[in-house]
């Protein structure tokens, strides 16, 4: 396997994901098989060659920094999967 | 024939007539959603009410006469993952099963302002991730061809509402053949435009150096409606160029005369249908006794698209996806403790199986160490993909190939291996690593009576090209005329 089962669970840790232990083993097999298949990239020579960020390159455009919309406070809040008054309401952040 | 059967270009003339209404139309519409959904399963939302009064608002504009709006009383859906205001936007996603937009996309609100009436918002593969709709998190769409089969994906309730007449045209994304496999395998018109001809503002984002919105529609003159309606620059979104938009409609019928119509070797290989090369082949002796000029051209990098694609997109949707936590909007998991439980497990019950991969796999090629081996290589590989292109189009306009090496498969075929389904975008992802515009349009049908897709690539922002060669083909051929047996 190329990839072990502690590097699939220090990447969860980076991505912010709880898996079971199944899906770790599924992952596993997965990342074997993508990373084998991806490997063919390594027979071109791209040495010299610029990377492609965006095919189609736009300079980043600048605006002056004006309120444009206003607040719907009540419509944002609707969406909020908790919220006391005019707030949302979030877990602890400092133990 | 039921007023649902209309394309836009007949409803429309018929509505400045005043033969038609467009609460007459929306009716229809309405009705057909009614008595096929069950069985197809496009809609995620149906706005029935919402509909009808935007139909009603059309008919006072209609009455009133004077200068109309480009879709004024059409009845179109759009893919849930384009935000529209008030009206519930999943992405597919039980993390936003819930989401109520505060705002419309650019989009939305450009097909609001073309007149067009929404009736509901179509299902797709959670995020976009999927060539099946197999991955939606609510329930996969059927092919309206045969209901055992995929309708394709990501778009693929965007593709089988307008198959199926339930919405005159709909809004889909492609990021790696999101819009033109489903239009193959459901036998429709559909176009990915230039990376930066139409916003992306208030579009749920996957990968944003791919992403592009775009048209589904019942034949070519259609398909530049919605194009003309969509298209444009939006200061809103900085990716989206500052150019003209042609009109479309205007150089619809110039025909394909003199047209140099590229065929790369490499999308005639070993392992396709049969009946898929053959109609496609056919599709270019149509092409050349119209007038066109086919000439033998090559993409050599082409078999090296998905490994560039999936390396990129899924770095770019681990990326993207880190929004989703569970604070302002979407899923949060009930009783974790603390904030990093809360996270994790709130990401672990919202994303469906087929997200977290791509966000796994993303996670890895972009953390310390493999960055240069995998991303910045395949953003190298992704110059060598555009260069071919360019370099192709020294020696042809339009180049044609295959939307996908099959017609559509059943549900569950691909479902237990992820790279096989990968697969099935072989012949669409290079398009969106080049950011051209790339449009699927029906010419045959395979053994099982199952829709088959010729694929025209375009110069960048050649859109009014590939229509027009679209159009030709459809004066000549009855492909487009054909209805699923709903």
């Amino acid at each position: 396997m190329r990839i072990s089962r502690e590097e699939v669970q220090r990447m969860a840790l980076l991505a912010r994901l709880e898996l079971t232990a199944t899906e770790e083993t599924e992952l596993i097999e997965h990342f074997d098989k993508m990373l084998s298949y991806i490997e063919k990239l390594n027979q071109l020579d791209t040495d010299g060659v610029e990377p492609t960020a965006h095919a189609v390159a736009v300079p980043s455009p600048l605006r002056e920094d004006q309120v444009t919309n206003q607040a719907d406070t009540e419509a944002l809040l609707q969406n909020a999967p908790a919220r006391e008054a005019d707030f949302f309401k979030v877990p602890k952040i400092i133990e | 024939m039921a007023l649902y059967n209309l394309t836009i270009h007949e409803a429309s003339d018929l509505l400045r007539k005043r033969q038609l209404s467009a609460q007459e139309l929306t009716r229809s519409v309405l009705e057909r959603i009614r008595t096929t959904d069950a069985q197809v399963h496009s809609y995620l939302t149906v706005c029935e009410t919402e509909a009808l009064q935007q139909a009603e608002t059309a008919d006072r504009s209609l009455a009133t006469g004077g200068p109309l709006p480009l879709l004024c009383g059409i009845p179109v859906a759009v893919k849930d993952v384009i935000l529209t205001k008030g009206l519930r936007s999943t992405a597919g996603s039980q993390i936003l099963a819930h989401f109520v937009p505060p705002y419309d996309a650019t989009v939305t609100c450009r097909l609001r302002e073309a007149g067009a009436i929404i009736v509901g918002k179509v299902n797709c593969d959670e995020f976009a991730m999927g060539s099946s709709t197999e991955n939606s998190a609510f329930l996969p769409s059927r092919n309206p061809w045969d209901l055992s089969r995929v309708p394709g994906g990501s778009s693929g309730g965007s593709a089988t509402a307008v198959a199926a007449e339930q919405a005159l045209a709909a809004l889909g994304t492609d990021t790696g053949g999101s819009i033109r496999l489903p239009s193959s395998f459901c036998g429709v018109v559909g176009l990915k435009p230039t990376y930066g001809r139409v916003s992306r503002f208030g579009v749920v984002a996957y990968a944003s150096s791919l992403d592009q919105v775009g048209p589904f529609a019942k034949d070519a003159q259609d398909c530049a409606l919605m194009l003309q309606a969509i298209a444009g620059h939006d200061p809103r979104d900085s990716t989206s160029v500052n150019t003209s938009v042609p009109d479309y409609q205007a150089s619809l019928t110039q025909g394909v005369r003199g047209l140099r119509i590229g065929i790369p070797k490499e999308y005639f290989v070993e392992g396709m249908q049969p009946a898929v090369e053959v109609a496609v082949q056919q599709a270019v002796a149509e092409f050349a006794a119209l007038g066109a000029r086919p000439v033998p051209i090559s993409l050599p990098h082409t078999e090296y698209a998905i490994a560039a694609y999936y390396i990129i997109a899924t770095a770019e949707a681990s990326s993207n996806l880190a929004r989703y936590d569970g604070m302002k909007y979407g899923y949060r998991a009930p009783q974790t403790e603390g904030l990093g439980e809360t996270y994790r497990r709130t990401r672990a019950q919202g994303f469906g199986s087929e997200v977290k991969r791509r966000i796994m796999l993303g996670t890895y090629v972009l953390s310390a160490g493999y960055y240069e081996a995998y991303y910045l290589k395949a953003q190298k590989v992704r110059t060598l993909i555009r260069q071919d292109f360019l370099k192709a189009f020294e020696a042809c306009d339009v180049i044609a190939t295959p939307v996908a090496p099959t017609t559509a498969f059943r549900l569950g075929e691909k479902t237990a291996d992820p790279l096989t389904m990968y697969l099935s975008d072989i012949f669409t992802i290079a398009v969106n690593l080049a950011g051209l515009p790339g449009l699927s349009i029906p010419c045959g049908f395979d053994e099982n009576h199952l829709p088959i897709g010729a694929q025209l690539i375009g110069r960048p922002f050649g859109e009014e090209v590939l229509l027009q060669a679209a159009y030709a083909y459809e004066q000549a051929t009855p492909w487009h005329l054909r209805k699923p047996p709903l």
